[in-house]
């Protein structure tokens, strides 16, 4: 947003909407910066099995856990923050918006939660 | 209801009151306090007693023109049905003109921007070539109806638009109320102008643009719901779409 009005802070943006686009866009953004890497490592399989199943060991390690878990929650919020958008745009509108934010963030965690539970 | 705004000692309210254009900045006046005092009560206040070159606009003073919308505390409202009260609970009252248009002088933004877009998105009745033999028959149940009723009690305020992220960062975008708009229109039976319509809002800068943050329902003061009324044109510019009309 721009001119005088903002000129102090933005309330605008204080509200479960801006709050479910933002998480939207970030893990999208995260997730296309991730892609690379993923086609990568697989391309590493077309090198020879010996040299795919080192690095799939290697990433066994507990720090590339955390990141993996990090990666599922993005995915899980994603595909979240996707589905709660097309319940607004293709189904009648419901009341409890700020629900459907929270329920979207909340089932990204709690994916992270059961993956990290399995790791 | 009694009035429980905090105020000192002598009654009095501090307010800060952008001055200038894009590049001015906030002066600061004393207004006596008052019962059940508006925010438009305060500015109309500074203008009459204080400072007259101070330019605002207002004019129905009772929330049906749309003509006094300003940024309050840094958020869009109708300045007429905003009580000093309720915004200025922590005792501070910085009021600026509406974001995401351009500013003329001190609370005064170009509208023409705003209604502009309305224009551009078809927001006006089009009615059939032919001439109609008999009055349409509207159900006041029927789905379509109420859709458009939904959104049709719209004053042209630009709160919205003030309120959209989106119109900041694509100033192409037609935004909230136009769009609103040309839901409302969709949904009127006896209207002819269905496929250019939303051939019109199907661009780039259309419908599809908003990405349903809802800022516009959330500020809207009747309560309307442009994010609902967008949602509706996505479908149907996605149905007319699948069926080769657009």
């Amino acid at each position: 947003m721009s001119g005088p009005g903002f000129a102090h802070r933005n309330p605008v943006r204080a509200q479960p909407g801006y709050l479910g686009f933002l998480i939207h866009r970030v893990s999208g953004l995260a997730l296309a910066l991730f892609l690379p890497v993923h086609f990568w490592a697989l391309g590493l399989a077309l090198d020879g099995e010996a040299r795919f199943d080192a690095f799939l060991a290697w990433t066994q390690n507990p720090v590339l856990k955390l990141v993996e878990t990090v990666l599922v929650i993005l995915l899980a919020v994603h595909l979240a923050g996707g589905l709660r958008v097309l319940a607004i745009e293709f189904l009648p509108w419901h009341r409890r918006q700020k629900a459907a934010v929270a329920i979207s963030a909340g089932f990204g965690v709690a994916m992270g939660l059961i993956f990290l539970l399995n790791a | 209801m009694q009035d429980t705004a905090p105020r000192d000692a002598s009654g009095v309210l501090a307010v800060e009151i952008w001055r200038g254009g894009t590049d001015g900045g906030f002066a600061r006046y004393e207004v006596p306090r008052r019962a059940n005092q508006t925010v438009l009560d305060v500015v109309t206040h500074v203008q009459r007693q204080i400072d007259p070159t101070l330019a605002y606009r207002f004019a129905c003073r009772v929330g049906m023109c749309g003509s006094c919308a300003m940024t309050v505390n840094g958020r869009p409202r109708w300045t007429c049905r905003t009580h000093v009260s309720k915004v200025a609970a922590d005792g501070r009252l910085a009021v600026a003109p509406l974001a995401n248009l351009p500013v003329v002088r001190d609370l005064v933004v170009d509208m023409a921007p705003f209604f502009d877009k309305w224009a551009r998105a078809e927001g006006r009745f089009i009615p059939p070539q032919e001439p109609q033999s008999d009055f349409a028959v509207v159900k006041p149940a029927s789905a379509k109806r109420r859709a458009a009723d939904a959104g049709i009690e719209c004053i042209g305020c630009a709160v919205c638009y003030a309120a959209c992220d989106i119109v900041g960062w694509l100033p192409d975008y037609l935004g909230p109320a136009a769009l609103n708009r040309a839901w409302t229109l969709v949904n009127d039976v006896r209207d002819a102008g269905r496929d250019r319509r939303l051939a019109a809002v199907a661009g780039d800068a259309g419908c599809h643009a908003c990405h349903s943050q809802q800022g516009c329902v959330s500020h809207c003061p009747k309560q309307l719901n442009p994010t609902e009324s967008i949602a509706g044109l996505k479908r149907a510019t996605a149905w007319a779409s699948l069926r080769g009309k657009l």
